[in-house]
């Protein structure tokens, strides 16, 4: 058997920081090599970002960094002091909720949920670039977000139905999209 | 199954009935919370004082532990439990018949992953270091790579309860005479095909927190689609009794049957808690979900198919052999299922099925997404397109000609109630322009068909018993809001939404006014849970019984205050009244204080048991549902002669559901169901490089090919609704059926565009550009496999069909007369 | 969750603050841009430097401006998203664009930089795995093992180039400028590669990738073509770069084809751009310089795919490429 010595790992250190997540100002201490999943989801309690791979392999941890959609587990935390983060807690305006969040709602767009944050979040991106996607420019845009439940085309039509209503357009969801053709 | 109890102006179950919650398409109670990050997830949970555990996986496929020296690792600052096998010596396994499955290995290790300590610590960062610490030291053995190997080794044994040698499970059945069958036919096929394992990939990692409190009792949250199971194995494995022990399923980030199995983390973390007397937490890194697998078994498949001039089946033989992995799971299960469904779609008058499953030293498979039946689904539906052509038939037609009759027994036994085949059919001809495309495309797009059928729910529970399969307890509140108890788990499909639309209906009250309580085993009914299509049907029934026993209550004291017969009491529009007189009635808040101030509290409870099946062999058990759902699929494919890519634009589908309940969440159910079965089609593989030690290929996201948005098609959906008299208000599956015909609608689309058949899952370029390059050579347009392993089959258990009179049982051959 | 080792993490503001951070802290410190590639790597503990040095922050590396001969600069510190849609790039140099546009996923390109793409660490079925999975085979020679798993009686590391700009920048004849302790040196890009999977760059390890100057293509066509299983995500199998100068009367005055994904270096086919010069690009001239080009490729049990698959491929794609610059 392996004879030696328990080696001394020096606990990693804390150190103080400030985030601005939804708007929200933070003071906390935190384990510096963190990445800014870890800090929103353990040290901020910001548990709606997901995670299902911490490799950049699933878009699963999408927020909004500066506005532009960046995977948290590829970003040290520390990296993102004093920038603007958005996660999913921050879309709603107080009780009324996004109109991609209550488009998702109403055509079904979350099966198990898992990936819904990344998505939204990177389709409030986009909606923000481009207020009249087309459907290929939205699979575009989303291809960096991988789904196992719904196989996106719900996504698409609640982000077609989201976009339409932010133009002022009165928009319903499609018939065949909720009971087939 | 539930006694209906007279709605007035219900006259049962059928197409023109007026529902006024099912059947419309409305969000699912958890829709807000999704998508506003409010769902918590295991992961999500955090308790004071809470440590987090870590596993240390073998790094050798098969190997005996010669000893483990934790002391290191126990003596890091921060550390506060090591745990080994000895710690947890209690065997566990969902099937009682393979109860072959450790904690953490005590003797042997037999895949690479295969846990054999572990660690709860103050953090991850100092559990994964801990890791390091631990010594183990391990005498390696042969390891078994592949189905052939398995035959080739019969010992050492991975498991001494193995069937024969290294064979974990041996069927033979016999039902009808086989060669009396194939004597009819004029035509004979017989094709061999591959089916690569695959894996359901949930986005969410598996976690699980536990929490054993002083007073003796432990709670587990664990995102598993079987908390009943889970409860079972755990208070086996802790030696608790169960009333001590509590598990709550959270919310599953998908499952697609991944989560379905009790886990060694699960039994671990519950473990370390009684241990250190603190909340643990475990979340398993991706690698490590794909070393707890249970996915889709590798298989190869010999079909023997003998036909009339027509397309008639007259007989069929076919034989399976599944890769199984290293533990048996619900493996027995899934060798009888890739047997099971053949006879369910066309008629088969005479059939034989033998199936192998061999223990490797791999990650265990099992269910994922149509357990069983996706396999041999696409060997037989090739085949067909096979034999269609080589019979001149449109292979459409040839199908809709040989349908299986609804309300028949097949010659497996299985009752076949509702069966909407010959309308989905229709309508993916017509909605792809089938008849005027289909051998008509220019070369490189092409059109293929292919159908399927999948149970709604197993007719059997894992472990024998008389209890129900199925609970429900509602619960009125005096200010009119109802809560409903069941133990079944949502994993994003929707089923804590459909006890809400359906109690909501039979009360007449809006879905927004029911609180749903689900898995937990404390606090719910039991239900078995979210596996084999089964939690609408039978959570449903459940509902609905519970719900009309309400109702009843309601309704006497309703009736006497409202001075008019009970049987003319209704309950709608959130009111309950008069059915003759609308305007005489009370709100349905008043009505439960009406019968609360006569009865008592308000509440009750509803329960199903599915029927029983006429079958009365060994091996009866698996394939018997109350209702059995029916998909037809037509694939569209642009395939690159120079590179052997296939591109599938577009997909129709139609689907025969029964009834939707929700008809927004079968559209969602029915596209999903087809990206995974597209995933299959082209990409996923589960693999194993068997010259490297047996480690996985790529246990990753980015090397594990999930489809993005630019591979998913386009799909097409028609739900055909022909309500099942065993189903809840007619419903039927819709979760796993839709995928199973996706495989081989590609795959005989390639045969429509480029004239070469690719006999193997998934159709990656590498194998169409070979088929084609073979096609050019002036060799066999196809490729695919070409032998199968020496299997010791066992002697046949022989049944006679319902057609030749049989009851059922099983008999010896010469009896039969 | 996988999370990083321990380290610390400093953020210089200039290039020369940066290069002299790394000149003190040695090999034990990692510059990081994106973090794309050196994250993932660092949490399977391919890489585990004990300080980061982000450079992220220095405005000096995040410009695209025109050069005085006409040609692009391009700071290495430059987002794929923002080259993607620099007016620049979109206008005079699309091929720029048409490439980057393939890298990975759109989030990915919000992040991973021009530079860090070129630096791009070379992958393998091998090497591109946990520690725990690594472990199962007793490691590789690239990091802490001693054997290459993809060709076992072989000396060297297979390692395979995967980035998608280096093969295009390489057709291009792109120059990179480089600082470290010793100063400032400006190399071809060709240059900046090694046929070898672990010692894949001439860059010292102090050296900071500061920019790349791409020459004008004024009269000249260029394309990549890419090879992977999903149009996302994924790594090349196989990338093509092609690049050609044409004269008046069509014919082709100079080429440069160049393979990725298939050694551990871009690979410059001499031959296929000898064959193509002085001609027009007729069927006849294509498939002659698709073969020639694919000669060389040695596809290895490195990516995804067959072997033999993805050897068949090369001059497919090599036609393909020169097709499209007709």
């Amino acid at each position: 058997m392996n004879q030696e010595p328990v080696p001394l790992i020096p606990l990693a250190r804390k150190i103080p920081g400030e985030f601005t997540v939804n708007g929200e100002h933070f003071e906390i201490t935190y384990t510096g090599h963190k990445t800014l999943l870890e800090v929103l989801r353990e040290d901020l309690a910001l548990t709606g970002t997901k995670h299902g791979c911490e490799l950049g392999e699933c878009g699963t941890c999408t927020v909004l960094i500066q506005g532009e959609p960046q995977l948290s587990c590829l970003v040290l935390a520390q990296a993102c002091q004093h920038q603007d983060i958005l996660t999913v807690e921050g879309m709603a305006d107080g009780p009324a909720l996004h109109p991609l969040q209550i488009a998702f709602i109403e055509v079904g767009a979350a099966q198990c949920g898992y990936c819904t944050p990344g998505i939204l979040l990177t389709a409030k991106a986009l909606l923000h670039e481009n207020a009249r996607p087309s459907r290929q420019q939205i699979k575009d845009a989303l291809a960096g977000n991988l789904c196992r439940c719904t196989g996106y085309i719900k996504i698409y039509e609640a982000v077609e139905l989201a976009a339409a209503r932010m133009r002022g357009e009165h928009a319903e969801p499609l018939r065949e999209s909720l009971y087939g053709y | 199954m539930a006694t209906r109890r007279g709605i007035p102006g219900e006259t049962g179950q059928s197409k023109d009935k007026t529902f006024s919650v099912v059947g419309t398409a409305r969000p699912k109670v958890d829709a807000h919370a999704k998508c506003t990050g409010q769902t918590l997830y295991a992961d999500d949970l955090v308790l004071p004082r809470m440590l987090w555990a870590k596993l240390l996986r073998s790094p050798h496929p098969h190997a005996r532990i010669l000893a483990i020296d934790t002391s290191r690792a126990a003596a890091l600052p921060g550390v506060h439990a090591v745990l080994t096998g000895k710690d947890l010596p209690i065997q566990f396994g969902i099937l009682p018949v393979s109860q072959d499955e450790e904690a953490l290995c005590r003797e042997i290790v037999r895949f690479i992953g295969d846990p054999v300590a572990a660690v709860a610590a103050v953090d991850e960062d100092t559990a994964t270091m801990a890791l390091e610490l631990i010594d183990v030291r391990y005498e390696l053995l042969p390891p078994i790579r592949s189905v052939e190997d398995a035959a080739k080794h019969p010992s050492p044994q991975l498991h001494a309860y193995a069937d024969s040698g290294n064979f974990h499970k041996l069927v033979h059945l016999e039902f009808g005479e086989l060669a009396e069958g194939f004597a009819k036919a004029d035509l004979i096929r017989e094709d061999l095909c591959f089916y690569e394992g695959n894996t359901h990939l949930p986005m969410e990692q598996h976690a699980a927190v536990a929490h054993a409190t002083p007073d003796g009792k432990v709670t587990l949250w664990s995102s598993t689609q079987t908390p009943h199971y889970v409860h079972r194995a755990l208070s086996k494995v802790l030696e608790m009794p169960p009333s001590r022990v509590r598990v709550i399923a959270t919310p599953n980030g998908g499952g697609f049957g991944g989560k379905s199995d009790p886990f060694n983390h699960e039994m671990v973390v519950a473990k370390l808690s009684l241990v250190t007397g603190r909340p643990v937490k475990i979340c398993l890194t991706r690698e490590e979900v794909f070393y707890c697998h249970r996915g889709r078994h590798q298989a190869l498949m010999r079909i023997r198919t003998g036909v009339t001039r027509e397309g008639a089946i007259t007989a069929m033989d076919f034989e399976s052999y599944l890769d199984g992995g290293a533990y048996g799971s619900y493996g027995v299960a899934s060798t009888y299922y890739t047997g099971a469904l053949q006879t369910v779609t066309y008629d088969v008058p005479a059939y034989r099925f033998r199936g192998a499953r061999a223990f490797t030293n791999k990650p265990p498979c099992g269910p994922k997404r149509g357990h069983g039946t996706p396999q041999p689904r696409f060997a037989l539906e090739v085949q067909l397109d096979k034999i269609a052509e080589q019979l001149g038939l449109d292979p459409a037609d040839m199908r809709l000609q040989h349908l299986v009759k609804a309300n028949t027994v097949t010659a497996n036994y299985l009752k076949i109630g509702s069966m909407g085949l010959g309308p989905c059919i229709t309508k993916v001809v017509e909605g792809s322009g089938w008849k005027e495309r289909f051998r008509k495309l220019p070369y490189g797009r092409g059109l293929g068909i292919a159908c399927s059928s999948y149970i709604t729910g197993a007719g059997l529970p894992i472990y024998w018993n008389d209890m129900p399969h199925s609970g429900v307890q509602i619960k009125c509140d005096r200010g009119g809001g109802v809560t409903v108890f069941c133990g079944s788990s949502d994993i994003g499909q929707g089923s804590d939404s459909i006890l809400a639309y359906i109690v909501a209906e039979v009360l007449g009250i809006e879905p927004l006014d029911i609180r749903v309580v689900t898995s937990d085993t404390d606090l719910t009914p039991v239900d078995l849970g979210s596996y084999s299509s089964r939690v609408t049907l039978m959570t449903g029934q459940a509902a609905i019984q519970a719900a009309e026993r309400v109702r009843a209550m309601m309704s006497g004291p309703a009736a006497a205050k409202l001075d008019v017969p009970s049987d003319r009491i209704v309950f709608g529009e959130g009111r309950v009244f008069d059915a003759n007189v609308p305007e005489r009635g009370m709100s349905f808040a008043d009505a439960v204080v009406t019968a609360e101030s006569k009865l008592g509290t308000i509440g009750n409870v509803g329960s199903y048991t599915p029927p029983r099946s006429p079958g009365r062999y060994r091996g009866a058990g698996v394939g018997p549902s109350a209702a059995y759902s029916y998909s037809a699929c037509v694939a569209e494919v642009e395939v690159d002669p120079e590179t052997g890519f296939v591109k599938v634009p577009t997909i129709w589908i139609g689907h025969d559901v029964g009834q939707c309940i929700n008809p927004a969440l079968v559209m969602g159910q029915v596209e999903g169901g087809v990206y995974m079965g597209l995933g299959e089609a082209l990409m996923e593989e589960m693999a194993y490089r068997e010259n490297r030690n047996v480690v996985h290929k790529w246990p990753s996201m980015l090397e594990y090919k999930s489809p993005t948005t630019h591979e998913m098609c386009d799909v097409i959906t028609y739900l055909i609704e022909d309500p099942d008299p065993n189903g809840p208000f007619g419903g039927k599956e819709a979760g796993q059926g839709p995928l199973l015909p996706v495989m081989p609608a590609v795959a005989n689309a390639i045969y429509d565009a480029v004239g070469v058949r690719v006999d193997e899952v998934p159709l990656s370029p590498p194998k169409v550009l070979k088929a084609i390059q073979a096609k050019a050579a002036g060799k066999e347009p196809r490729f695919g496999p070409s032998s199968v392993p020496l299997v010791p089959w066992p002697e046949a258990t022989y049944v006679p069909t319902p057609a030749q009179g049989g009851d059922g049982k099983s008999r010896p051959r010469n009896t039969v007369g | 969750m996988l999370r990083l080792p321990q380290c610390s993490a400093n953020f210089p503001r200039s290039i020369e603050e940066a290069v002299q951070l790394k000149g003190r802290l040695g090999s034990l410190s990692s510059y990081v841009a994106g973090g794309t590639d050196l994250y993932p790597n660092m949490k399977r503990r391919q890489q585990t430097p004990a300080h980061l040095i982000d450079v992220r922050g220095i405005r000096d590396l995040s410009s695209v401006e025109r050069s005085h001969s006409g040609g692009l600069i391009i700071g290495a510190g430059v987002t794929l998203s923002k080259l993607i849609h620099h007016p620049l790039v979109m206008e005079f140099w699309p091929v720029l664009a048409e490439a980057a546009r393939e890298i990975s996923t759109p989030i990915l390109q919000n992040m991973g930089t021009v530079g860090g793409n070129l630096l791009l660490d070379t992958r393998c079925n091998y090497y591109d795995q946990n520690y725990e999975w690594r472990k199962a085979i007793d490691f590789c020679m690239k990091k802490d093992g001693a054997i290459c798993w993809v060709a076992p009686s072989s000396p060297r590391c297979w390692a395979v180039q995967s980035s998608d700009l280096a093969p295009v920048m390489v057709a291009l004849d792109a120059r990179v400028r480089l600082r470290g302790v010793e100063g400032e040196r400006v190399i071809p890009v060709r240059t900046l590669y090694n046929d070898d999977g672990i010692q894949f760059l001439t860059k010292l390890p102090d050296e900071l990738l500061v920019s790349i100057e791409v020459p004008s293509l004024e009269g000249c066509r260029a394309t990549y073509k890419k090879l992977r299983r999903r149009g996302s995500f994924d790594f090349p199998v196989l990338g093509v770069a092609a690049w050609a100068q044409f004269s008046p009367d069509g014919t082709v005055g100079a080429a440069r084809v160049v393979l990725g994904a298939v050694g551990s270096f871009p690979k410059v086919s001499d031959e296929a751009a000898a064959l193509v010069q002085g001609q027009v690009l007729t069927e006849e001239v294509v498939d002659g310089a698709a073969r020639a080009a694919a000669r060389p490729a040695k596809p290895l049990d490195n990516t995804d795919f067959t072997i033999g698959w993805r050897k068949d491929m090369v001059p497919v794609f090599v036609r393909r490429a020169l097709s499209a610059l007709q």
